[in-house]
């Protein structure tokens, strides 16, 4: 019988196979599926055919600390078909182990330490700083996703009583938007009133995530 | 044969059958049901110290470890202690006139920035269950309520928790103030909170990375007795 028993995982950077050109100018962005239909938008409206983009499930948020193998696993498995490999994602409640994997892989990941952060732009994010402590944040996707990923993932649906030992200490919704869409208003506004919260909407578009993929080579 | 979905009686059960039905009912997070068996046993006349301990911490342990093997999730856990916390309720004035044994004591918060907390009531309650005296101060807290809740109330731990990769790293300015100050080692200072871990605690000069909440009863206990050891056989 073969021996099956895997060598320790080394931690250099895996050199990937011999690339045809066409591969070798091809690279793909391993991003959060949170961020699938912004991407998408970038590469579309920017013409950036040499980009494909290949999404993680977003219910990975739920368990940060599964993203940084989950990343690895599927850069190693670009490597034969890929010139590059960006990841989309940002520190994501990871402490840092997915910069670590972001390092030994070799790969870079877009700059930030969550998506709202990104979308607000980094700098201005940081600027904010305890000002917005006790701001919630959604965006494009978690106002469509709100049902999903806040009241079913936290059991406020079959719960409700835990409410306020989730968002006690928060005073305010902020819906960061991505785009202009009445609907997602009216969804974001509700989502606040379900978590008995005060409202706010910013218009911030896509921050420094448009930049960052439109840099990508 | 019996009907399985009969009503059971808790003053009917016999003390065993009643504590293990606490451990039940608080893995539903029956929070009544705990009230209801913790008088119960309290008429029995069962030591304050003895509910705590057999009913309650052992349940919130089985709650743990079904937690850590991701057989229940943060609601269910939360509603468990929240049922723990209703029985807490009734025992706390009771073990303080019974004298109940007291491992040591614990100054917990929330870092400066991070307005969350429900780490930190988890090992807060699960802390004072295990017998330590628990000061909570709460959340969002600068450097200077830790020094000023050190000074005053003398722990032997200083816990700290923070949810968010931004505020983390304030974990370090408090470790780092304490070392100006020559009041470090004085303390063990234990870390906890989901972007954390054993490396980023290392990092920041803390003693131990707490996972969960059960993880930290178990590693304070072991860290007090080493302490003690080590300043014994320094005599």
């Amino acid at each position: 019988m073969p021996d099956t028993t895997l060598p320790p995982r080394s931690t250099r950077p895996q050199r990937g196979p011999d690339l045809s050109e066409q591969a070798q100018d091809r690279t793909l962005i391993i991003a959060c599926g949170a961020l699938a239909r912004e991407i998408g938008s970038v590469i579309g409206r920017n013409g950036l055919s040499h980009l494909s983009l290949r999404c993680l499930p977003a219910t990975l948020h739920n368990t940060p600390e599964k993203i940084p193998e989950a990343v690895r696993e599927a850069v190693r498995a670009a490597r034969g078909n890929y010139g590059r490999v960006v990841v989309g994602y940002a520190d994501c409640g990871t402490g840092g182990l997915l910069d670590k994997v972001c390092a030994e892989e070799g790969v870079e990941r877009i700059p930030g330490p969550h998506c709202y952060a990104f979308y607000s732009g980094n700098k201005a994010f940081e600027t904010a700083g305890d000002d917005d402590m006790t701001s919630f944040y959604l965006t494009d996707f978690l106002v469509r996703q709100f049902d999903t990923l806040v009241i079913k993932s936290l059991g406020l649906d079959r719960h409700p009583e835990l409410r306020d030992m989730y968002f006690g200490n928060y005073e305010k919704v902020v819906y960061l938007a991505q785009t202009q869409n009445a609907e997602l208003d009216r969804a974001a506004e509700l989502a606040a009133e379900k978590l008995g919260l005060a409202y706010e909407r910013r218009q911030v578009g896509l921050g420094d995530l448009e930049h960052f993929i439109t840099e990508v080579n | 044969m019996a009907d399985e979905d009969e009503d059971i009686v808790l003053s009917e059960l016999d003390d065993a059958e009643l504590v293990q039905q606490m451990h039940d009912d608080l893995y539903d997070g029956l929070k009544e049901e705990i009230e209801e068996a913790v008088n119960i046993l309290l008429e029995r006349g069962w030591a304050p110290y003895d509910i705590l301990t057999q009913a309650l911490v052992e349940g919130m342990r089985i709650v743990g470890i079904d937690f850590r093997d991701g057989i229940l999730f943060v609601p269910e856990v939360l509603l468990s202690a929240n049922a723990m916390k209703a029985g807490m309720f009734i025992l706390r004035p009771l073990l303080v006139e019974t004298g109940a044994p007291k491992v040591g004591k614990m100054v917990i918060g929330t870092v400066k920035g991070d307005i969350h907390d429900i780490g930190k009531n988890l090992v807060g309650m699960m802390m004072e269950g295990a017998g330590f005296e628990v000061i909570d101060l709460g959340i969002n807290n600068p450097v200077e309520n830790y020094l000023d809740a050190l000074e005053e109330h003398k722990p032997e731990i200083l816990g700290m928790s923070a949810l968010l990769t931004t505020t983390m790293p304030y974990m370090k300015v408090v470790v780092d103030t304490m070392k100006e100050k020559g009041i470090r080692d004085d303390y063990i200072v234990m870390v906890g909170g989901a972007p954390l871990n054993e490396e980023f605690a290392d990092a920041v000069g803390a003693d131990a990375y707490c996972r969960d909440a059960a993880v930290t009863v178990e590693m304070a206990k072991e860290l007090i007795a080493r302490r003690h050891n080590q300043l014994g056989s320094s005599d």
